[in-house]
């Protein structure tokens, strides 16, 4: 493991690792960071290899200052990110907004583990899915994306970084202890074979650029400091220009292209992994660790001559409307295992619009949800009357 | 003549270029101490012969905060509080970028407090300008940790129970490498402290004085702007060099001045430079070997 950004091959990894690795491969060169179980070994990792590739691992007094610190690195000009778990990610809310407001690309890891407070630190939850949407004050839209495997906290990490620097927007890795903690099988590919992808730079020179003009794609260039472009940046409700205008009309057109920058780009952000679809009459929509134990309850399903089939959300925001609504006008059954008390679910029922039943397979954290648990609610609904 | 003819009509400002001029006029009252701060700035940024592209102003909230919008630079106006950490990770990201922190006194050592302590230890390489006015008064006045003990604000109707933070004493003893105090009277000082510490490698911290009749000088004796800029004048005393420990801003008798810390002691970069990617002894590094006889306690 000499100095490499990139460290090519095959190895039996933990999924904490895996996210720092997808992170160094993106050209991640800033981490700011606090220690907190389950995602500490991020931070660890980091602070050993950061250094040897020119980089800065800080850790600092708080996840606040944490936060705060990789938006600063960001219009420095580097690709930074940022771990944590549920309470830290409580703290990290406000500059995450002040990062959405001002646009600012970034990655932050949430390793979840089960709450509310102190919670269960050892163990997994994911209880912070809607924290994620919402957990910043105002109206905004935000990507997050949820891996169910160790490859996948490597190759999420790397598209994590892609949206953020593609869309100017902190992308948020919904991970959670299982997936931090289980060492798998992961790959990493060679350096030509990984895809990244820059923030576009102004064209324009420094007196005719304007920061929020936004291009055909509703997302705007990006000058970062020291570039000569002079540039101000305020999380207050502001023009083009990035100045500061208090009335309803500034605050409609930001906010509106807040949504639209995700909400119009959301057929390339959204994606998700259909196994079995085409035929099925019951589907499981999952994330996640929860993804894992569909999978397997889902095949199950199958050798028993049950029809099952499953959504497993890659993104998770934005939602996979569309979708939702398709598969629900033509199954007997939506099913939605998580490890909270019903947060996803939420959303899943919204877009099947009572087109089908929509069944929730809850647990309030601490172990995974069993396959058993879930192959017991498919087979529950086959019961239901089918279309 | 309209504003508008005037300026074409006027000789340009010999701060034009350093300031957003078309985003005047500024939101500050009259009688404001903050933006005499803002000309001591900028004439410390032109007279530090930094090149201005690369040299950034981050702010927290508040009325100083406010400043970041008014500068011709890379500006950044950020959260409450988080200046600090925000311009750590600008800085460590790019050290060639001179970086500077102008907020106010509940912004950066009331909700900032454990932010400023922790670059003052890691000796984080900025330059931090605390425009001090006694209390909030964006929000129209309420009591900080600066305010002194029995000044009214509008949540100490009858006096201030606190006792409030000596800022300087507080700096020097995190480790800042350059401290300095002023009021908004002395402005040649306050441009020389800022090209100072800007000049230095390491955390370096100036703190103005200033007034703010609106919020906090009508509710207290000090009266309005020039009231309060004569009571400077009677009551300040220039200690140089002094331990800022001794420098209290004790408004019934005497509000202590200074240039009190200048100097030098190694930067997080020089520090990470050596433990992160060179070669760092065992810790503890113990010179000599211990022998029973020159144990401590024997």
């Amino acid at each position: 493991m000499a100095n490499k950004a990139v460290l090519t091959g095959t190895y039996f990894m933990n999924g904490d690792y895996a996210c720092c690795e997808g992170a160094l491969a993106s050209g991640c060169r800033f981490f700011a960071g606090y220690p907190i179980t389950p995602a500490t070994e991020i931070a660890e990792r980091m602070s050993r290899r950061l250094p040897e590739l020119g980089g800065i691992y800080i850790q600092m007094e708080d996840e606040i200052a944490s936060m705060a610190a990789i938006l600063g690195a960001s219009w420095g000009g580097v690709k930074a990110m940022t771990s944590t778990s549920g309470p830290g990610f409580s703290l990290m809310m406000e500059n995450i907004g002040f990062g959405i407001c001002t646009e600012t690309p970034c990655v932050i890891c949430n390793v979840q583990r089960a709450g509310p407070s102190t919670g269960l630190p050892t163990l997994v939850g994911q209880g912070d899915m809607m924290q994620a949407r919402w957990g910043s004050h105002g109206h905004y839209e935000i990507i997050a994306l949820c891996p169910s495997s160790v490859q996948e906290m490597f190759d999420f990490t790397i598209r994590a970084f892609n949206l953020s620097e593609q869309y100017r927007i902190p992308v948020i890795i919904m991970a959670d202890e299982v997936i931090g903690h289980m060492n798998e099988r992961i790959v990493i590919p060679p350096e030509a074979e990984i895809e990244l992808v820059e923030r576009r730079k102004p064209a324009a020179p420094p007196g005719d650029y304007l920061p929020y003009h936004p291009d055909a794609d509703w997302v705007a260039p990006m000058a970062n400091c020291g570039d000569g472009y002079r540039i101000h940046i305020t999380g207050l409700t502001h023009d083009e220009r990035g100045y500061p205008v208090m009335d309803a009309d500034t605050q409609a057109q930001m906010v509106n292209r807040l949504i639209q920058k995700i909400q119009s780009n959301r057929d390339t952000i959204i994606r998700t992994e259909n196994i079995y679809l085409d035929d099925a009459e019951v589907v499981v929509v999952a994330y996640g660790i929860s993804a894992r134990s569909a999978k397997q309850a889902v095949r199950e399903a199958r050798a028993c001559g049950v029809r099952a089939g499953l959504i497993k959300l890659e993104t998770v925001w934005p939602f996979p409307e569309k979708l939702i609504r398709d598969v629900a006008t033509r199954v007997r059954a939506l099913i939605m295992p998580e490890i909270n008390a019903g947060q996803m679910v939420l959303e899943v029922e919204r877009c099947a619009g009572g087109a089908c039943p929509v069944k929730l397979v809850s647990h309030f954290g601490g172990s995974i949800i069993h396959p058993r648990t879930i192959l017991d609610a498919i087979k529950d609904s086959i019961k239901i009357k089918g279309k | 003549m309209t504003t508008k003819k005037a300026r074409e009509t006027l000789p340009q400002h010999p701060m034009e270029t350093l300031l957003r001029s078309e985003r005047l006029p500024h939101i500050w009252c009259s009688g404001c101490g903050i933006g005499t701060v803002l000309g001591s700035v900028m004439a410390a940024i032109q007279k530090s012969g930094y090149d201005q592209d690369k040299i950034a102003v981050v702010s927290g909230i508040g009325c100083t905060a406010r400043m970041a919008g008014y500068i011709r630079l890379d500006s950044f106006h950020t959260t409450h509080g988080r200046a600090i950490p925000f311009a750590t990770g600008l800085k460590l990201a790019r050290p060639e970028i001179k970086v500077l922190v102008i907020s106010g006194d509940g912004d950066l050592l009331a909700i900032g407090g454990n932010h400023f302590i922790h670059a003052a230890r890691r000796n984080i390489d900025i330059t931090v300008i605390c425009v001090n006015n006694l209390n909030y008064g964006m929000t129209g006045g309420q009591l900080g940790p600066s305010t002194p003990f029995g000044a009214k604000t509008t949540t100490s109707n009858s006096g201030c129970p606190e006792e409030p933070f000596n800022f300087c004493y507080l700096a020097s003893a995190c480790g800042a490498v350059y401290v300095a105090r002023w009021t908004t009277l002395h402005i040649r000082r306050v441009t020389n402290s800022i090209t100072e510490a800007m000049q230095k490698r390491g955390f370096g911290f100036v703190e103005v004085l200033a007034p703010c009749p609106t919020s906090f000088g009508r509710r207290n004796k000090i009266g309005n702007a020039l009231d309060t800029l004569k009571f400077y004048h009677e009551r300040s005393v220039i200690r140089n060099d002094i331990d800022p420990k001794d420098a209290p801003m004790d408004f019934s008798s005497h509000i202590v001045l200074g240039k009190f810390v200048d100097t030098e002691r190694p930067t997080f970069i020089d520090n990470y430079q050596q433990a992160c990617r060179g070669q760092m002894s065992d810790w503890p590094d113990i010179g000599s070997k211990v022998t029973p006889g020159n144990q401590a306690g024997q």
